[in-house]
């Protein structure tokens, strides 16, 4: 170094000098293996979701070649597993998951909403505060414990009171409206909080320029914050119904065992997933069609799902883009 | 319509609360003359007529948290002029004028007190109803902030909430409106579109014409040109002086060149106190505060 | 014209009728009471729920219902066996899940490049997040209990790795000898004078036999067939040499056999799947939440993107990483649907000690005890979800710990 003594910066340039040179090879070299690593981590996410497909397809496939597809998606009787004659047709199912989803929809999904203005645009912080670990705690229940409110106490209370206001024993042991209920609780803080998110993320001006044109709080919600959040709602909302469609244990302990189409929320009901449990916890050998049968209910209950998917995420991304 | 000024005729000058820090003296300004004309105002001001107090702050403090923002205010906002807020970032000048409509009234941990009239009334008061407020107090802000909807329904928003109009009555009020802002020309093909597809230097303009919608008789503008281009900037001000005796227009601005152009009367903050506040051409010119001189001059702020 | 506007205006304005104010007030508080009201009922019924959960399930919280197996005997049942499996199915879920999880994540946040296969990626996640999670047990039950059957029947794995094959025999006192064998199928030759083993035996205190795991190497007799044969430990028949009764794998812990079958790798492999998405995109919120300077800062002194992100990215998004994954975990320990699926046995009377080990997990063993008829299973239900929920609300008060403890402001 030909720096003066006093020179400070050659000083620290030759102090930065002292190092060994680390190799720039073994260091590119270890980029590119993490990068493959880690792509390939990513790349295991598009093998599950191949798998799934190529599985359900296979299996619904050489169920298919057993009964017509024709009177799967067309057929209104569904008796597998009783009777002298197998009837595999899949309506029943799809209107008691459709039941049962409607109930927990006409539930959860106004008070959902409310409950996310009320948290977003008028409650003060401190209640906030509260409220919103509520919702988590209610968000990690796991469902096998809805399963037990709706079985144990949602539906003897229906039963109380259809009988109270009727006087008449309309309920039985198993309802598709207390599976619905609990389904509704269930997707109650999914709604709440990805509706809170979404109106949150309308611009703090927007509000502001509601209030000083005289609005009230409740103007300011309704007439300009709910509808810019409309996106993120929609999202929050198929989100919510395709999570209410692929519940399983609730409709298996509280729905009922019977097929049957009907729009009364007193009768009882078996869903897709709850077919899917009677099957697999035995009660049909592992070769029969019947077993096959739930691979195509699952094949379908998959497809109903990823098309609710598939439109929250366009509507998401929208919604996002329009305040970016 | 509203009482004049009492106090005797040029500035009175107190000493701030503490003389010994000897820091700021807050300077009341009051009229040079007074004798206020209504139909002069209504039709040709002269910059020597003095128009009737709009609003007023006596002994105004405010404060977010224990922070306190402004200190003991006194200030008269002239009916129908132009007055400029200018100062320092921080220097309590938006806070001021979002006391105007009760805006802080959505920040959970502002509050203020001393009197604030608006044509002597407190609109401090709890019993003033705010809503009624900002329906007589309108506000343009920093940021463009049309509503996600059509540019009728932008317009149309503020009406609705307050009366109930017929559809033809509607429209010609959203015409006018935005023949008011000077935007009808550039919009009338295309009412039913987002106003989010405009330009920024159009939104503000859109923002003008939805806040007279509602038939204020104040505007208050909080820095409305600062995240607009130079062109934008010239057509609001362009509106602004057009609006001019029509409104009374408080502005909030950092660009003194702006405040010059456009305002009457200028008010300069600095650090939570008003310095002065008088003619605007004094205040470029013979500033009374050593302050005011530096800010004006560009040698801080 | 624009003289006489401001009049205009002001006249147009005044055309409408007044709305009345008083109204608007009235909806505004409305809405302040109906949502104050909403959110009492849902605080009220959230109280109803576990408190009647507590009233039913609370008697039963004893020691001995942590202790006790299932059994047909309300009185007796307990969660021995779904609390131990629910421990082994998440921490095998979680040690897989996470690094993919989080690796998916940083892949996607820092490496990826903007085309169409990221934004497909993208898209997937969240489609699987969205899959319903008996759709993820049907995926476990093909991928991984059977494996497609490339490895035949669950019953007779084709592929073990890590156990012991032994070959059982009966001896003379019909009690069973065990002796090393090479292949599941193919009988040892067995000699006189061959090392065999046999079970301890232990007497209980009630004078009950319990079987050890301790095997005690004895010295094989091979004779011929006789009916006088000679009884004693070792000694054995011919006809019973030539064929083995049975053949059992002793499995270390590390012991793995293809097909997997209904074992704890399985379920937890199968709630890896379901919870993979969760990880994925809670890990991105976390990476997506760390300010952009700080990733400039250190790529600006010439450091490369991984050892940004390894350095200096990562770090700054643990906190939020380990809050999503902790929640994640608690969703794997309550998921029922996938396991169920799975086929695993409800009757379950043994922890489990290795990886091919069966098992059943907690909520499997409540929706058991749910579906029945009885009340006294149904209590025991309520006791059941009691310690779940227990177990859960510890999961996320750490959660709640570690984002109040190691989150600081990142900028």
């Amino acid at each position: 170094m030909t720096a003066a003594p006093h020179d400070a910066a050659g000083e620290l340039f030759e102090l930065a000098n002292r190092g060994r040179s680390r190799s720039r090879h073994v260091r590119d070299g270890g980029e590119a293996v993490v990068k493959v690593v880690l792509a390939g981590c990513a790349g295991f996410s598009v093998l599950i979701t191949a798998l799934i497909i190529g599985i359900l397809a296979y299996e619904a496939v050489r169920f298919f070649m057993d009964v017509s597809v024709v009177e799967f998606l067309t057929g209104t009787e569904w008796s597998p597993l009783l009777g002298e004659e197998k009837r595999f047709g899949v309506w029943p199912l799809v209107a008691g998951t459709l039941l049962v989803t409607l109930v927990a929809a006409i539930f959860a999904l106004p008070t959902g909403l409310v409950t996310a203005v009320f948290l977003s645009e008028y409650a003060p912080s401190w209640l906030r505060a509260i409220l919103k670990p509520v919702l988590e705690i209610l968000a990690g229940i796991p469902t096998v414990v809805y399963g037990f409110f709706a079985l144990l106490i949602i539906n003897p209370s229906l039963q109380w009171i259809a009988k109270v206001v009727t006087g008449e024993e309309l309920f039985g042991a198993y309802s598709a409206g207390a599976a619905g209920i609990a389904v509704g609780i269930m997707i109650l803080p999914i709604v709440t909080s990805l509706s809170e998110d979404a109106l949150r993320s309308v611009p703090r001006g927007l509000r502001d320029g509601a209030y000083a044109l005289g609005s009230t709080r409740f103007d300011t919600s309704v007439r300009v914050v709910i509808p810019g959040a409309l996106g993120g709602i929609m999202a929050s909302y198929l989100l919510a119904i395709t999570r209410a469609i692929g519940e399983t244990m609730i409709v298996a302990l509280a729905a009922g065992g019977l097929a049957q189409l009907t729009v009364l929320p007193w009768r009882q009901v078996q869903t897709m997933t709850a077919y899917m449990v009677q099957i697999f916890l035995g009660d049909a050998p592992a070769t029969g069609v019947e077993f096959k049968s739930s691979f195509a209910v699952a094949a379908l209950l998959f497809l109903m799902t990823l098309l609710l998917t598939l439109a929250g995420y366009r509507i998401l991304a929208r919604f996002r883009e329009e305040y970016e | 319509m509203t009482t004049p000024p009492t106090a005797a005729s040029g500035g009175v000058v107190t000493d701030s609360p503490r003389p010994a820090t000897n820091k700021v003296a807050v300077i009341e300004t009051m009229t040079t003359t007074p004798t206020p004309n209504q139909n002069q105002t209504q039709n040709q001001p002269t910059p020597a007529a003095e128009p009737p107090v709009c609003i007023q702050a006596r002994e105004f403090n405010s404060w977010y948290g224990d922070f306190q923002a402004l200190h003991g205010i006194e200030l008269d906002v002239p009916t129908n002029r132009v007055t400029a807020f200018i100062g320092p970032s921080g220097c309590g000048k938006s806070t001021l004028l979002r006391w105007f409509n009760r805006m802080n009234d959505t920040i959970p941990s502002a509050r203020a007190s001393g009197t604030l009239d608006l044509h002597g009334t407190d609109l401090l008061s709890t019993r003033y109803d705010v809503v009624d407020l900002r329906r007589r107090v309108g506000m343009v802000f920093q940021k463009p902030n049309p509503f996600p909807k059509s540019i009728f329904d932008n317009i149309a928003y503020g009406p609705r909430l307050h009366r109930r109009y017929t559809r033809s009555d509607l429209a010609e009020l959203v015409e006018q409106s935005l023949r008011r802002a000077a935007i009808w020309d550039e919009v009338k093909d295309r009412l039913n579109q987002s106003a989010l597809g405009l330009s920024g230097g159009q939104q503000q303009r859109l923002c003008i014409a939805r806040a007279i919608a509602v038939g204020p008789e104040v505007l208050l503008m909080d820095e409305p040109c600062s995240a607009l281009d130079p062109r934008s900037t010239a057509a609001i001000e362009d509106l602004i002086r057009d609006l001019r005796h029509q409104y009374t227009i408080v502005i909030v601005t950092h660009n003194m060149q702006q405040a010059a152009r456009v305002s009457d009367r200028t008010a300069f903050f600095y650090e939570g106190r008003l310095v002065e506040s008088d003619e605007t051409e004094r205040i470029f010119t013979t500033p009374a505060h050593r302050e005011t001189e530096d800010y004006v001059s560009g040698r801080f702020g | 014209m624009n003289d006489e506007t401001p009049q205009n205006l002001a006249m147009l304005v005044d055309r409408g009728e007044p709305r009345s104010q008083s109204r608007r007030r009235a909806f505004d508080r409305g809405f302040l009471v109906t949502c104050l009201a909403i959110t009492a009922i849902a605080v009220l019924a959230l109280g109803v729920l576990l408190g009647s959960i507590l009233i039913e399930g609370l008697p039963g919280l004893r020691w001995s219902f942590f202790t006790e197996y299932a059994s047909r005997d309300a009185s007796k049942a307990g969660i021995r066996a779904p609390l131990w499996g629910s421990i082994w199915v998440a921490s095998i879920c979680a040690i897989v899940a996470l690094p993919i999880g989080i690796a998916t994540a940083v892949w996607l946040e820092e490496f990826a490049p903007k085309n169409r296969i990221t934004a497909f990626i993208r898209l997937n996640i969240s489609n699987l997040a969205g899959v319903p999670s008996i759709v993820y047990g049907i995926l476990g039950l093909t991928l991984f209990v059977r494996m497609f059957g490339l490895f035949g029947p669950i019953q007779a794995p084709e592929l073990e790795i890590g156990g012991r094959l032994y070959a059982i025999y009966y001896d003379t006192m019909q009690e069973p000898i065990r002796v090393p064998a090479e292949e599941r199928g193919v009988a040892p030759v067995l000699k006189t004078g061959d090392v065999g083993f046999v079970q301890e035996i232990e007497e209980g205190a009630d004078g009950e036999l319990i079987f050890t795991d301790r095997w005690t190497p004895v010295t094989l007799t091979i004779v011929p067939e006789d009916e006088d044969a000679p009884e004693g430990y070792g000694i054995i028949e011919a006809w019973q040499a030539e064929e083995p009764a049975d053949f059992e794998t002793e499995r270390p812990w590390y012991y793995i056999q293809f097909p997997l079958g209904q074992s704890v790798l399985a379920g937890g492999l199968t709630l890896m799947l379901v919870v993979l998405p969760i990880v994925i995109i809670s890990s991105q919120e976390a990476l997506r939440a760390v300010p952009g300077s700080l990733r400039t800062g250190s790529l600006a002194m010439g450091a490369t993107k991984w050892q940004t992100t390894r350095k200096v990215t990562l770090p700054a998004a643990v906190p939020m990483i380990m809050t999503g994954s902790i929640l994640a975990m608690s969703r794997a320990i309550g998921e029922a649907a996938p396991i169920l699926v799975l086929g695993v046995a409800l009757f379950i009377t043994d922890t489990p000690s290795s990886l091919m080990d069966s098992f059943t997990v907690l909520p499997m063993q409540i929706y058991n005890w749910t579906s029945r008829w009885q009340e006294d299973f149904r209590a025991l239900a309520a006791t059941g979800i009691i310690v779940l929920l227990m177990v859960l609300l510890a999961f996320n008060a750490v959660a709640v710990l570690i984002r109040q403890k190691l989150q600081r402001p990142l900028s």
